[in-house]
Parts: structure tokens; sequence; C-alpha cells
């Protein structure tokens, strides 16, 4: 059974857990009274200031938030964590175990932890990640703090959503030609060098002050992109759907089969028929 | 997927969790040393539709109903719990009646483990 949209608005901003945490899971599996709900959640979010974490796999992402939280904790903070971890290509299945790392805080009901698996996105966050942070500041959470999947040069999707990036690195990674690179280097506002215990501590340091400074992205880019990336997975979701449930889709795929039709000409027919501008000619 | 109470041997947890992960479930792991008001407050942040135990250590027959209680007490009684792990035989009644819905012991196949959620945890509406 499901409360109505204002029901749901209600107990969200009262800082319910169940119904956030049930929220976030009809997002993740794409129900489509979620988007209902976010509507009517919309006007209650903005207020959070987001963090995001990111870096490769094993650089200590987790145990920085789990500090970064008690420290937020004891400044009187309240402090939601979203962390992502992969979806297996193979089975769909995930293992998320961001939260081992987090343990102590899983009793402080001023701290709300979820995970998340990436589904198959690429990029580092999930479109349910960026509507997964409306509800958690719509619950009132002071900070979120958005734990990427473990990235490794070009997945830079939790610039558009946090207020500030933190890049985590350890010392070993890399020389100076990867400081150089363009990619994650470029969108951190914060580097963090862990396991500075390691050799190199000194090297890596160095190679870092080197890198170029991040240009700074604009309220409006943010978003920009944001819009961008949900009108993206609503064309994904829905109109592809709907074109590969078609029987001209099916006759199509059974022409390229029997080499009666070629892929291109078949997916021009496809697209110029539902797009009236644009691409098709 | 929680391991409560003292116990430290997490070998068969992580093996179960991978088993289901190869099955295309997404698996959320407790970590070690978790008290069942931990394991509830997890599984209510997740929203699950099922909570695994293991347990190797004896001390089941308190933690594992102590977690169907809490999430009953919480309102999250719609959460399935099951246990794993090496039990005597006279136990396994006993948990079944606190409202654990599955034992798997020792020796049980992966298949069956996953199976068995297939068949006996409805995905929510």
């Amino acid at each position: 059974m499901r409360s109505d949209t204002s029901q749901i608005t209600e107990k969200v901003t009262s800082g319910d857990v169940r119904a956030a945490a049930k929220l976030i899971r009809d997002i993740d599996d794409k129900v489509p009274e979620a988007r209902e709900y976010l509507k009517d959640l919309y006007p209650f979010t903005g207020r959070a200031y987001v963090i995001g974490i990111t870096g490769s796999p094993g650089v200590g992402k987790s145990t920085l938030v789990d500090q970064m939280v008690a420290h937020l904790r004891g400044n009187g903070k309240t402090v939601g964590v979203l962390a992502v971890d992969p979806t297996s290509p193979f089975s769909g299945g995930a293992i998320l175990g961001d939260r081992v790392r987090m343990q102590r805080h899983s009793m402080d009901e001023g701290v709300f932890i979820r995970s998340m698996a990436t589904r198959g996105h690429f990029g580092g966050l999930t479109q349910s990640t960026r509507s997964a942070i409306d509800v958690l500041d719509a619950m009132g959470k002071d900070y979120i703090l958005v734990e990427t999947v473990g990235v490794g040069q070009d997945e830079i999707d939790i610039v558009q959503s946090a207020h500030t990036t933190i890049i985590v690195l350890v010392p070993g990674m890399g020389d100076d030609i990867q400081a150089l690179k363009a990619g994650i280097l470029e969108v951190g506002d914060i580097f963090v060098v862990n396991k500075a215990d390691r050799e190199q501590i000194e090297n890596h340091r160095r190679f870092l002050q080197a890198s170029p400074e991040r240009t700074f992205t604009l309220q409006r880019e943010k978003a920009k992109n944001d819009l961008i990336e949900m009108v993206k997975d609503r064309i994904i979701n829905e109109i592809l759907a709907d074109i590969v449930n078609s029987g001209e889709f099916e006759e199509a795929l059974a022409s390229i089969l029997e080499k009666r039709l070629d892929p291109y000409t078949a997916c021009d027919t496809i697209i110029s028929k539902r797009v009236k501008t644009g691409m098709s000619k | 997927m929680a391991k409560p109470g003292l116990d430290g041997h997490d070998r068969g947890a992580r093996i179960i969790a991978r088993a289901y992960r190869d099955a295309g479930f997404e698996v959320v792991y407790s970590g070690l040393h978790q008290t069942p008001e931990e394991i509830v407050q997890a599984a209510i942040q997740e929203d699950v539709d099922m909570v695994g135990l293991s347990s190797l250590a004896g001390a089941h027959m308190y933690l594992f109903p102590r977690v169907v209680e809490l999430l009953k007490e919480k309102g999250a009684d719609d959460i399935v719990v099951c246990g794993g792990g090496i039990f005597p035989e006279e136990d396994i009644p006993k948990l079944k009646k606190a409202g654990i819905k599955e034992i798997f012991t020792p020796g049980t196949p992966l298949k069956e483990v996953v199976g068995w959620v297939e068949e006996h945890v409805e995905p929510r509406q």
C-alpha cells in the first residue's frame, strides 16, 4: 500500500527514516510514482551542503567519510551518506560494502546511511543518486556526503551534484604526467592524499600541486546538467522501451537478420518517424 | 547480510553474499560484530527485503529472535529474516518458532540458499 503524495512529503520532511528509505528504493527501482513524490519534495530541497568524495577503489573513501561523519556530528550537524558500489556486469547483482567502514554511526539517529548500486551506469554516479540527494536534503540533513563508486580517470559526474568535491588519492599512483592529464584531477576542490605514511608522499604532493586548477562550476551549469541527465534518463527508459517493444522494431530486426535491410537505414526510419526535427532528414 | 554478536568469522557470510550477487541480488554487507539494534537500523535505512544472519559462535538463540523482535517494534516486520551457520539440531525449530523463516546449516548448496529466497521472498509491489 502506498500513501499519497502529500503524506510521503510530510513524512520525509519530518525525518521519517522508513518513508525516506522506501522512497529512495522506489527512485532506484524507477517506480513511476517516485517522480510525483520527488516533484512534491522539490520545494524542500536545496538546503543541505553536498560533499562528493571520489577516487580509485581502495584509497580510503569510506574510511574518510566515516571520519567526516564523526567530525560533523561532533559539531552538532546531521548527516546523510550515500555510498555507491558497482553492479556486476554479468549478473546485475552487487555487494554493497561501504557500511562496513561506517559501523559506529549506525545507531546515531542524526546519521542516515544508504548504499546504492551503479546498476550499469557509468560516470560514478547514477540519476537515482541525484534524486536520493534530494530526499536526504528534504529530510533536513545539514550535510550530505556522497561517496562515488571507485573511479578511474574520467568519471566526474559527482562534480555536477556536489558543492564541494573531494578527490582521495594515495601515494605511488602515478607521476607528474598523470597529474597533467585531463579528467578527474581537474575537478577536485580538495585533494586528500591518504595513507600518507607510505613512501613517495612528498613526490605525490608535488605532482598534485602542479596540477591545473579546477574551473569553477557555476550553479547554472549544475542545474543544466541535472536537467540534461533527467531528460536523457527518461528518453532512454521510456521512449527507447517503447521503440524496442514495437512491431516495427521487431520487423526491422528480422529484416536485418535476413540481410534485407541494413541497420543504418533501419535506424533512420525508426528515428524519422518519432523525431520531427533535428537528426533525421 | 549481517554478522550479529562477537563471532568474528565471516567467510561464510561473504560466500553467501557473493552467491546472491552472482544471482543478481544487491547485497548490503554489514561487517562484523553488529548488535541486533544496528542490524535492524541498517535494514530499515537500506529498505531491504530480507535480512540474512550468519552466526557460528553459539549466541543465535538470543541474537536471531532479537532481530525479529526489533523489526516488529519498528513496524518493519515485512522484512524476512533468515539464518545460517552452525546450530544444535534442537535449536532450529525454536528459531523458526521465534520468526526466523529459514535456517541453513553447513553443507547446504549455494543454489538452494539462493533458490529459497527467489521462491519465498516476495519482491515489493
